[in-house]
């Protein structure tokens, strides 16, 4: 095991590497709403624009054998997670080349090499999962942690408190991370749940919950590392309610309906892209050069990634059935 | 069932079933087995009884109510390296499930291009006979069947009953095993070094030449005993016991219809848009040259089955009904 720092490395050096991380997100989903409207990305897309400072903070706190369990809204896990953009890219056109070979899309992204479950479409689906992830671990006494995103939308379904219980219940090593964007879909928390402080309802089960900044990069690297070395220590499931902003649209067929243009203005106002920049311009860890050479990086991995993409194969229909099943096995 | 041997020894379906989960524990320590009541309780149906003592909680694991999550824990903790067996009471509960089967087991190994498999084992309780009603007694196997990803077995013998766990553990992709519930107190004998059995083929479990009736799980007693009344009366059936519900062994069967040129399948599912009318639909497809007669179903009445025991008992097939259907296959020519 490595060493497990519950702080987080406040050098220039790391700083800028979670400034560098947040805007490959928010340039490749950029990007990926334009190749959609392009028509080169189908079916649902939904982007992660505002919220990117969960996923980056998050894994900070990971080892590369702990596994990560996330939702359909999972492009800025997938990259903050270490998935290569080409490969990710890929699997949003359907290309063979991409990480799921090309068979789930931009809801179905997973990752063997980085132990990456997906990519679960049905709300709430994935956090049984992460229970049984940790229960391998803990049943074959290995130290590792499940970390498992979901969003506030996943707290109204059942397989949020059946998962929940069983996780405190067998004082399982997950790391829960409710992703608090404040509508599930088009619909606002407070019309659909009577307790709308979500990590509440976490602690009544018995783990450590607390409520943080979604939108401050470090603030979530610190609680997650804090959470994480907790939870390897043995201390059982720990509950993060990340409260976080969608700037976009749920998907591509979202006429945003719901919710003033003034609430998503004040947002993004203070977005963890922004903000982060800010602080590091006044605290004098960037300056504008470091900032274009960051982001001319950037640009330079996504327009590979596209041309990985665009290189990328089709699937033969002859194998259309593969995978379906991995064989019969004999007695 | 084989017949009685000098080491051969008495058992239940529900032994049958307990010394497969003990094997299992003892010949793999990843194997765990996780559902309601299987502890403390010994199992609703009392197949687990005693293994806590012998295995200890983490290995015989009760969980609180909540099929759609230790469920999901289970598909979890098989793609984590673990082998668990999952008991669901009832397939009827097993529909508060349904989300972590269809949605998660048997899509992950093709959704995710073949990375993640889901070597998972859920076994479940089926069918009628017991008055419990409309809520504890239906079977939906078929329904299961009909989910690509996920394979369906329904043990009708103790042979079965004994060897079909371990070789669906094996498996690397999710396998549903139903047990009817009238067969746990079933007794026979059982050779002592009854084994592993495949779990990919259709056995032939009365042999004949007039009619294949076609049937599996807990139907297969009553069609073996509509053969013999037909053998009384000149008709020889041959029976044939499904084992594996998907895949369907469609070799054995049209190989059989093939030779007796009729077929009757005996199915407690409901008759609409089941396995009865898949396995139909498939004779008529390849072999429809070489029927006598039309293919002919006996399923359960298109009722919630109800509480009391006449009733119940005339929404199951009975034996008289296999009989009735088997003998309107020949018209005038029996």
């Amino acid at each position: 095991m490595t060493d497990h720092d519950t702080k987080p490395h406040l050098t220039r050096p790391h700083l800028l590497d979670l400034l560098r991380r947040m805007i490959l997100i928010r340039q490749f989903e950029e990007k990926c709403a334009e190749l959609y409207s392009a028509q080169k990305i189908h079916g649902f897309l939904h982007l992660y624009i505002g919220e990117e400072a969960g996923a980056v903070g998050c894994m900070e706190a990971l080892d590369p054998d702990d596994a990560v369990v996330a939702t359909y809204r999972e492009h800025g896990q997938a990259l903050a997670r270490g998935i290569s953009p080409g490969a990710v890219m890929a699997e949003m056109y359907g290309k063979q080349e991409g990480c799921s070979g090309g068979r789930g899309g931009s809801m179905h992204i997973f990752d063997a090499d980085t132990r990456f479950y997906g990519g679960n479409a049905i709300v709430g689906g994935g956090l049984p999962l992460a229970v049984g992830l940790a229960l391998a671990d803990k049943m074959q006494g290995r130290a590792r942690v499940t970390a498992c995103f979901f969003g506030d939308g996943a707290v109204a379904e059942g397989e949020f408190h059946e998962a929940l219980n069983l996780a405190a219940l067998w004082k399982l090593p997950v790391l829960f991370i409710c992703e608090n964007n404040l509508y599930a879909m088009g619909t606002a928390l407070t019309l659909t749940e009577s307790e709308t402080d979500i990590h509440l309802k976490a602690a009544s089960y018995g783990m450590e919950a607390s409520r943080i900044d979604g939108m401050d990069v470090v603030a979530v690297e610190a609680a997650a590392r804090e959470a994480a070395d907790a939870i390897r220590s043995g201390d059982g499931p720990h509950f993060l309610e990340c409260r976080t902003y969608r700037f976009r649209a749920h998907s591509m067929f979202d006429a945003q309906l719901y919710r003033d243009k003034a609430e998503v203005e004040q947002w993004r106002a203070k977005g963890p892209v922004v903000r982060f920049t800010n602080w590091l311009r006044a605290s004098g860890n960037l300056h504008d050069s470091d900032l274009q050479v960051i982001e001319d990086e950037v640009a330079t991995e996504i327009e590979a990634a596209v041309a990985f993409a665009e290189a990328g194969t089709w699937e033969p229909v002859e194998q259309l059935a593969r995978d379906v099943y991995a064989g019969m096995p004999t007695p | 069932m084989t017949g009685t041997t000098a080491t051969s020894a008495q058992t239940t379906y529900r032994e049958a079933i307990r010394e497969s989960i003990r094997d299992a524990m003892i010949r793999d320590e990843r194997v765990f087995l996780m559902g309601e009541d299987v502890g403390h309780y010994g199992g609703c149906f009392a197949v687990s009884m005693g293994l806590l003592d012998e295995f200890g909680p983490e290995r015989i694991r009760d969980t609180p109510l909540s099929e759609s999550g230790f469920v999901g824990a289970g598909i979890g903790a098989a793609m984590g390296g673990m082998r668990p067996i999952v008991e669901i009471m009832t397939v009827n509960f097993s529909l508060l499930a349904l989300d972590q089967i269809v949605n998660n087991a048997a899509t992950l190994r093709h959704m995710s291009g073949g990375q993640f498999g889901v070597p998972i084992v859920i076994r479940m309780a089926t069918g009628g006979g017991k008055q419990v009603a409309a809520q504890h007694s239906h079977s939906l196997e078929g329904w299961y069947a009909h989910i690509p990803g996920i394979k369906v077995l329904a043990p009708a013998t103790l042979e079965d009953a004994r060897g079909m766990l371990w070789t669906a553990l094996e498996d690397p992709d999710p396998v549903l095993i139903f047990e009817h519930v009238l067969l746990y107190n079933m007794q026979g004998d059982l050779s002592p070094d009854a084994g592993p059995v495949d779990i990919s083929r259709a056995a032939i479990r009365r042999p004949g030449k007039d009619i294949s009736l076609i049937t599996y799980g807990g139907m297969l007693a009553k069609t073996l005993a509509a053969a013999d009344d037909l053998s009384a009366q000149g008709i020889d059936a041959e029976v044939i016991d499904l084992r594996s519900l998907r895949p369907l062994d469609m070799p054995t069967i049209l190989d059989s219809v093939t030779r007796t040129r009729r077929a009757v399948i005996v199915d407690e599912g409901w008759r609409s848009g089941s396995l009865s009318a898949e396995i139909s639909a498939r004779i008529m497809e390849a072999a429809f040259y070489e029927l006598d007669a039309p293919v002919s179903r006996v399923c359960s009445a298109e009722v919630p089955l109800p509480y009391p025991a006449h009733l119940e008992k005339a929404a199951l097939p009975q034996t008289a009904d296999i009989v009735e259907a088997a003998r309107a296959l020949f018209g005038e020519n029996v």
